[in-house]
């Protein structure tokens, strides 16, 4: 017998990166949320490295912020470092990456949960979907509660038949040893959802007071932090340094004596682990000629004395985990507080999604988070985000947003996984964006913040304090462009700055174009009466200095968006469709693409099929609309 | 794939006087102005009209080719987009050179049955039609296929695959530099993307040599000559060919390899192949010789099948002419200057007169003849024209341009030191350019190599 929790619009299963956002999101689009998860000590936890951003990642973070998402806004509040990588690079691949405090960022997350009017937080396992009639409709949680829901997101993370696996030893455990979900999984595999084994890993965490840091190398924080949120105009956390040592020749020896021990190699595990994140022990067998690899030493927060060990990623038995940290410089006479160990979960196959993340047999379930295939906690938070959104716009009978490869990072995620699956933890990397000059961490919010305010997760506020901006910038551009300019105007500045001086009239946006050139310099001839901040000048100079560049990328998306605007009728039959080729023919059949351009991008699919399905999208077109 | 703009030569390769480019997509009209010269702009001329004027090649300003530019504004036209069609001679070197330059603009080579899709996608065609439309992408996406992989095989998609390889280590190098920016890989320089691109550009630059010397581009009808030894399959080679790239001489068994030269007859491309003699050997090198001929015989589109008319008819002659029986093949009855000893009755059984070309090679006499018959073949439709094999080496010369420009602009790009994630895109754009030619465009393999290359990890 079963006990009547309650109704509510959304349920969220789960209270990691995805599941703390798309509750959020659900709960300010204004749909009464509950979130239901194992141990609410939990919430927002960072089982592995106590960091956020990095190239990709990193833009993920501002997507989510400039939709109106939290994960930006809880780590500005609660960073202990903060770093620009690749500020050597173009700006499109600048990246931020912030060291966490991670009890202050789950204690903050928890309260900006705790605070919001429509969202319901409640600690249970939930063992059971209930689907009528094909259609999700609610949860039964361990204890008999029953809760009914007109969408449910579940965002598992590696709680799904969790097992942790260390050395020869083996139990069945969620991270950090928690509860794992057993029942659920099994619920699944009920319903017919294809799953897969997949496998991640963390390193050791150490005693700060046994460490010689003496033997490593600083690394600090920048001096002048920028921020993640769009929101965020400034903030003074005191900055922790991280530390850089490296593996011993003597570690290398200790892993090579004891690999007959290690569960990589001893077949105990049998998930897939991702190629971009290998244990150490996995580097050293497959890269054996580097002699050494780097380990970075990272505070786990202001009020621990905890030591994240970056690079020993490990499921060694844990006397060589001992030996192994001992073994390089600066850890000699190291405590280990906590061994490193490989978890095992299991993952629902990305394919039976729709890049709603709704699932294709069930509808109002969608995934989100690890629970799809991905690692990383951006990752997460940026399919939670989009679940959220559409677990509320399913409730509000509205049309669910997708957002394309040329509108951010999410985009990019989300259709690689619901196209072409994968056959690893999927991690995001820039290159698998091919827009990637256009999807830069300075105009997130241009991309998306028109939509996020669209659907309800940007206030009127925050609105036109971005068009303000965005309107300053155009004018800007438009003032240097008409400005003219002769030789007397701006050779001296140009000859102090070592740039050729220039013979005829040209203008400021010419001039701004040369690369020894900064806005800065063009105010000391002619200021702006645009009264700009230093990110608007930003945005100036990167939207004139790569127009080139930029300009041949959205040639490619206008193409791109021609395709993904033929839409693809769910109700079509593959198998009535002559001329197309086998493969292409399962293919389709089983990611059933909504659109031509998503199809397009199905591995096996070749452009005569495409045309093919062209053809017969017009024929099956003009005959629906003929019988009216 | 949808609004691009598209080419094709829409008449047949090689007949004569003129022959018709079309071009369609909406920046067709903006894409030939940028090389064709005329009193009239293109982009400002009316719909349904003809403008005289010349193709130039926009690097050099020169003049390639005399034609008139028909202009056709949508939705007025058969794929109801802007259209522009070129009249040119109808030679195959005036045709391949409008084309070549065609492709290196912002347009590409239609694929089969483009234009007719676009046609009926448009609403040009009733719906009566979409399964013949169907069909059409169908049958001519294989035939285009097999064509397209018997082009790449062997040395040229060998040397590609080469070249595609140092890109992809480049871009790998270049990708771990951006997604690891912390990560202990050797920083990269702009240097090391110019000597990289510079080692690309400098074996595309190669290829396209070969291209021009002709030896991509020697395609055309495949033509057998094929004959017992010392009948004078090489002399009549050379007669066709006016060079003396094979060896005569009178000791049977002296054309050890098939030898390939390509000649234009009546403005037709003919590729032909100069085979050993057919004949049971058991010379090692000879027999390698006389496999291989058999081979040219099934792969050609024409057998030119040369007998001696002062020797009987021989067994092997015989078994032969069973071979090639139902095939497209012309008989040539050469040394007629010497007493004949054929019996021609036989031959009529297997061949209509006019494909009986009495000749004699040495004495220059029925060349003509011959031209006129495999002329008259071509033109009844007879011989399955060899333009798709010919366009497809247009298409393969116009990617290795496109190609060697993405990578000099990458290397000027370097040499002003743009960020390298910028510079990649255009490195990024020849390794897919390339991929094009040999049909691979998978971008996994570019996350592949990071990974095989780079020991990342947290």
């Amino acid at each position: 017998m079963s006990f009547d929790g309650g109704s509510y619009d959304v349920i969220v299963i789960g209270a990691g990166h995805a599941g703390c956002e798309a509750a959020l999101a659900a709960a300010r689009m204004g749909s009464s949320t509950l979130m239901i998860t194992i141990n609410l000590d939990m919430v927002a936890f960072m089982p592995c490295n106590p960091s956020i951003g990095g190239p990709a990642k990193g833009h993920v973070v501002r997507e989510i912020d400039a939709l109106g998402g939290e994960m930006g806004r809880n780590i500005d509040k609660t960073y202990i470092q903060m770093r620009m990588l690749n500020t050597g690079k173009g700006p499109a691949v600048h990246a931020l990456r912030a060291q966490a405090d991670k009890f202050l960022y789950q204690h903050t997350m928890k309260e900006t949960m705790e605070k919001e009017p429509n969202l319901t937080m409640r600690q249970g396992m939930v063992e059971e979907l209930i689907v009528e009639d094909g259609v999700c409709v609610g949860v039964i949680t361990k204890t008999g509660t029953a809760y009914r829901a007109k969408s449910v997101v579940l965002t598992t993370g590696t709680y799904l038949r969790g097992k942790v696996i260390m050395g020869e030893m083996t139990y069945e455990s969620g991270p950090n040893n928690q509860q794992p979900s057993i029942k659920l999984a099994e619920n699944l595999r009920e319903l017919g959802f294809d799953l897969v084994r997949f496998k991640t890993g963390t390193p050791p965490r150490v005693h700060k007071s046994t460490i010689d840091f003496s033997k490593t190398e600083i690394q600090p924080g920048d001096e002048k932090p920028k921020f993640f949120s769009y929101e965020t105009e400034g903030s003074d956390n005191e900055q922790l340094p991280c530390w850089l040592t490296y593996t011993s020749l003597e570690t290398h020896q200790i892993i090579n004596a004891n690999l007959h021990r290690a569960p990589m190699f001893s077949g105990m595990i049998e998930g897939t682990g991702p190629r971009y994140c290998p244990s150490i022990e996995d580097k050293i067998v497959r890269f054996s000629d580097k002699p050494k690899h780097q380990i970075f030493l990272e505070p786990e927060g202001k009020n621990t004395s905890e030591y994240y060990v970056q690079g020993l990623s490990t499921s060694m038995p844990e006397d060589v985990q001992l030996a192994m940290l001992r073994s390089i410089p600066g850890l000699e006479k190291v405590e280990m507080m906590r061994n490193g160990y490989a978890i095992e979960y299991d993952a629902v196959v990305p394919t039976q999604l729709w890049p709603s993340l709704e699932t294709k047999m069930i509808p109002g379930l969608f995934t989100a988070g690890q629970i799809n295939g991905t690692s990383g906690y951006e990752e997460a938070a940026g399919q939670g985000v989009m679940a959220g959104i559409n677990a509320a716009r399913r409730v509000q009978d509205k049309e669910p947003v997708i957002l394309d490869r040329s509108q951010g990072y999410i985009g990019v995620l989300i259709d690689d996984l619901v196209t072409k699956g994968t056959n690893e933890p999927y991690r995001l990397l820039t290159s698998r964006a091919e827009y990637r000059l256009l999807l830069r961490h300075d105009n997130a919010d241009l991309r998306l913040t028109p939509l996020g305010h669209e659907i309800g997760l940007i206030s009127d506020e925050r609105f036109a304090k971005f068009l303000a901006k965005k309107e300053k910038v155009e004018q800007e551009i438009e003032r240097l462009q008409a400005a003219k300019v002769g030789p007397s105007h701006v050779n001296e500045m140009l000859e102090r700055l070592g740039s050729a001086p220039i013979q005829d009239g040209s203008n400021l946006l010419t001039i701004l174009r040369r690369p020894e050139v900064s806005h800065d310099h063009i105010e000391e001839i002619s200021p702006s009466p645009f009264n700009l901040t230093e990110e608007m000048k930003e945005q100036v100079e990167i939207q004139i200095k790569y127009a080139g560049y930029i300009e041949k990328q959205l040639i490619h998306v206008e193409r791109l968006k021609k395709m993904n605007k033929k839409k693809i009728p769910e109700t079509i039959d593959y198998n009535e469709i002559e001329g197309i080729a086998i493969e292409a023919r399962q293919k389709l059949s089983s990611i059933r693409p909504i659109s031509i351009g998503q199809a397009s991008r199905i591995s096996g699919v070749t452009p005569a099929d495409i045309s093919i399905l062209l053809v017969y999208l017009e024929h099956y077109n003009r005959v629906t609309a003929a019988r009216g | 794939m949808l609004s691009d703009t598209i080419a094709a030569i829409s008449t047949a390769v090689g007949e004569a006087g003129i022959a018709v480019i079309r071009v369609s997509g909406p920046e067709s009209i903006a894409e030939v102005e940028k090389i064709f010269h005329s009193k009239t702009k293109l982009t400002e001329a009316a719909t349904h009209t003809v403008h005289y004027g010349h193709i130039i090649d926009p690097d050099g300003e020169e003049r390639v080719e005399e034609v008139l530019v028909t202009v056709m504004r949508a939705p007025r036209s058969f794929t109801t987009e802007d259209v522009v069609e070129i009249s040119t001679h109808g030679g195959v070197i005036s045709v391949k050179r409008v084309m070549d330059l065609l492709l290196q603009q912002d347009i590409r080579l239609a694929e089969p049955g483009e234009f007719t899709k676009r046609a009926f996608l448009n609403g040009r065609i009733d719906l009566s039609q979409a399964e013949a439309v169907i069909d059409l992408i169908r049958s001519k996406s294989d035939r285009a296929f097999s064509v397209a992989l018997k082009q790449v095989e062997g040395a040229l998609s060998e040397q590609i695959r080469q070249l595609r390889h140092i890109l992809v280590e480049t871009m790998a190098h270049i990708e771990v530099n951006i997604d690891y920016p912390e990560h202990d890989v050797e920083s990269l320089t702009a240097e090391f993307i110019k000597e990289k691109s510079t080692e690309v550009m400098q074996g595309i630059a190669k290829l396209l040599k070969t291209a021009e010397q002709g030896k991509i581009l020697r395609e055309g009808i495949t033509t057998a000559i094929v004959g017992r030894p010392n009948v004078g399959k090489s002399s009549l080679l050379n007669a066709l060919a006016h060079t003396n790239r094979a060896i005569v001489t009178d000791i049977p068994g002296t054309t050890r390899d098939v030898i390939e030269e390509f000649v234009t007859i009546n403005n037709i491309p003919l590729k032909l192949l100069d085979t050993a003699g057919i004949r049971e050997t058991m010379d090692v090198v000879e027999k390698i010789g006389v496999e291989r001929s058999k081979h040219a015989v099934t792969e050609a589109d024409l057998i030119l099948l040369v007998l001696n008319t002062s020797e009987p008819l021989h067994e092997d002659e015989l078994e032969l002419m069973e071979q090639i029986r139902g095939r497209q093949s012309i008989v040539i009855m050469n040394k007629m200057d010497l007493p004949p000893q054929l019996d021609k009755d036989i031959l009529s059984r297997y061949y209509a007169e006019d494909l009986i070309v009495p000749m004699s090679v040495k004495a220059q006499e029925g060349i003509d003849a011959l031209e006129a018959a495999i002329s008259q073949l071509f033109f009844s439709g007879s011989i399955e024209s060899g333009d798709l094999t010919y366009v497809s080496n247009v298409r393969h010369i116009a990617l290795l341009k496109k190609a060697n420009k993405s990578l000099q602009d990458a290397y000027d790009a370097a040499e002003q030191f743009i960020p390298i994630d910028m510079i990649q895109i255009d490195v990024r754009l020849a390794w897919e350019q390339l991929g094009e030619i040999i049909g691979d465009t998978a971008s996994d393999s570019l996350l592949d190599q990071i990974f095989s290359q780079f020991c990342l990890g947290k």
